[in-house]
């Protein structure tokens, strides 16, 4: 099967890392990610704040420029957006557009003005989902070659990939990264945070209180034991791991955490270099602590 | 001494027309459904935050205190994570009705003065249509320069980090077809003028 793939502007910015590791990852797997070329922005939460059949629109473009570029299978060109938010506004987009006849009726006349079109056969898909189903975890497995072996971590997989649609695992209590996580050789901790909200902008419009939603994820992963969070958003990944500085200066309890993308995770269990996987770019570095695991698992086995 | 003021309103001050608008504007008529259990007040993590919770939020759009609703704290700490939406047993699409409010509030003009979260709805709406991308960087920036800036020199070390990682490139992004977007977005303004 092919994919195109939609990388949004976290993706190109502070999510330079995901992009990377994503790449790279998907590679190494011999599943090739075509670059939706012109995208632009999904439309997020931001822009459905001042003008919601506007964001639809932006949606709709990226929509209808898949089905143009790719080839489909099944029926739809699958289409990869691994921003949660991102995710999110496509399928929303979507949702709406194939419930509200008069709003498709609006954007598909606007779409056409620049002989863009979209039929509804575009099938929106998370990297972790197409990963874990598509690809499977068996098959995962068999390109591991560095099992991380000692390794604790807590999954986090933030509120929108499973919020308000729960379309591969479910909304409670989600497990798929968890499963993944296994397959690699590490340990998923028992962390019922994983799906409590990070705060999302907040933290650069009211720090007080993006910071803390912060510190309480934070504390509870320390809590229970892990030594990394693994997430599958970048807005999610910067909130953890950016502050955590400012938020130690409040709430002294805090270690540094490092927080990786789950893409960075694989790659490192499959073996690949580090600077494929943009570990050079984390603010709190993994190096240390996978060197501290293998001279404790070669001493376990010695 | 303060002055004495009345702390209740009369009906004849609210606005009966606001529920009916803002069910029009989120398109989530369960709105009037809605039983005030409190479920999505305590599965919001911000309601510990807000002047008004959810459920509140709920009742006073039904009854029509519409100053009260739109010059709230609360529709802007509402950071769109669904949990309220997912838990609510009428089926309320209560983050739908958070957006609807903020679209009404920004229209208006009513939100609090500086307040940083429709500056920065705006910063990214204004962006994304002149240039179809959003560049986090200079958003964030120009974000702290008009409502935090005196917070800047506390976040600098920060910003520097990033920057020498190659996780805050200021070349500003783009897409190609930039007229194209925008008379896509002209086109969706201009029917949502008529209709």
């Amino acid at each position: 099967m092919s994919y195109l793939y939609f990388p949004g502007c976290s993706l190109k910015g502070t999510g330079r890392a995901y992009e990377e590791s994503l790449l790279a990852v998907f590679r190494a797997l011999g599943i090739p990610l075509t670059e939706l070329a012109d995208w632009n922005c999904c439309g997020a939460t931001a822009y459905m704040s001042i003008d919601e059949h506007q964001a639809f629109a932006l949606a709709a473009r990226n929509l209808a420029l898949a089905e143009s570029q790719g080839s489909p299978a099944d029926g739809a060109v699958q289409l990869i957006a691994p921003c949660s938010a991102c995710y999110l506004v496509l399928l929303k987009a979507q949702q709406c557009l194939a419930a509200d006849i008069a709003l498709c009726q609006e954007i598909t006349i606007a779409l056409k003005e620049e002989g863009h079109c979209y039929r509804g056969r575009v099938r929106i898909r998370h990297p972790l989902d197409v990963l874990v189903h598509d690809v499977g975890l068996s098959e995962i497995a068999r390109h591991v070659r560095q099992p991380l072996r000692g390794l604790k971590i807590a999954c986090y997989y933030g509120c929108q990939i499973v919020r308000p649609f729960a379309l591969f695992d479910r909304p409670h209590d989600p497990s798929t990264m968890d499963d993944l996580v296994r397959i690699l050789g590490a340990e998923p901790v028992s962390w019922p945070l994983k799906t409590h909200c990070c705060g999302g902008s907040l933290t650069g419009t009211i720090p007080e209180v993006g910071w803390r939603l912060n510190y309480l994820l934070l504390r509870e992963a320390q809590r229970r034991g892990a030594h990394l969070i693994v997430t599958v958003c970048p807005l999610c990944q910067f909130n953890l791991e950016a502050y955590q500085d400012q938020i130690r200066q409040r709430y002294p309890d805090l270690a540094p955490m490092p927080v990786l993308y789950f893409t960075q995770l694989i790659g490192m269990a499959m073996g690949l270099p580090p600077r494929e996987l943009g570990l050079q770019r984390l603010l709190i570095p993994v190096d240390g602590l996978m060197a501290a695991l293998s001279k404790e698992g070669a001493h376990a086995r010695a | 001494m303060a002055a004495i003021e009345r702390r209740i309103r009369y009906e004849s001050e609210l606005d009966p027309s606001f529920a009916r608008e803002i069910i029009a504007f989120s398109g989530s008529p369960s709105l009037m459904a809605c039983i005030q259990c409190g479920t999505c007040s305590s599965a919001c993590p911000l309601s510990l935050y807000m002047d008004y919770t959810p459920r509140r939020i709920i009742a006073m759009v039904r009854e029509g205190f519409k100053q009260e609703v739109l010059s709230s704290r609360t529709i802007w700490l509402c950071a769109s994570c669904y949990a309220c939406t997912v838990e609510c047993p009428k089926q309320i699409r209560i983050t739908d009705v958070m957006y609807a409010l903020k679209r009404y509030a920004i229209r208006e003009g009513v939100h609090p003065p500086r307040f940083p979260i429709p500056v920065l709805a705006r910063l990214f709406y204004n962006t994304v249509r002149r240039r179809g991308r959003l560049t986090e960087s200079w958003t964030v920036l120009r974000l702290y320069l008009q409502t935090m800036p005196l917070r800047i020199p506390g976040m600098s070390s920060l910003g520097w980090k990033l920057l020498r990682r190659g996780r805050f490139p200021l070349r500003p992004e783009g897409i190609r077809d930039r007229q194209g977007l925008q008379r896509v977005l002209r086109v969706v303004e201009r029917q949502e003028v008529t209709a």
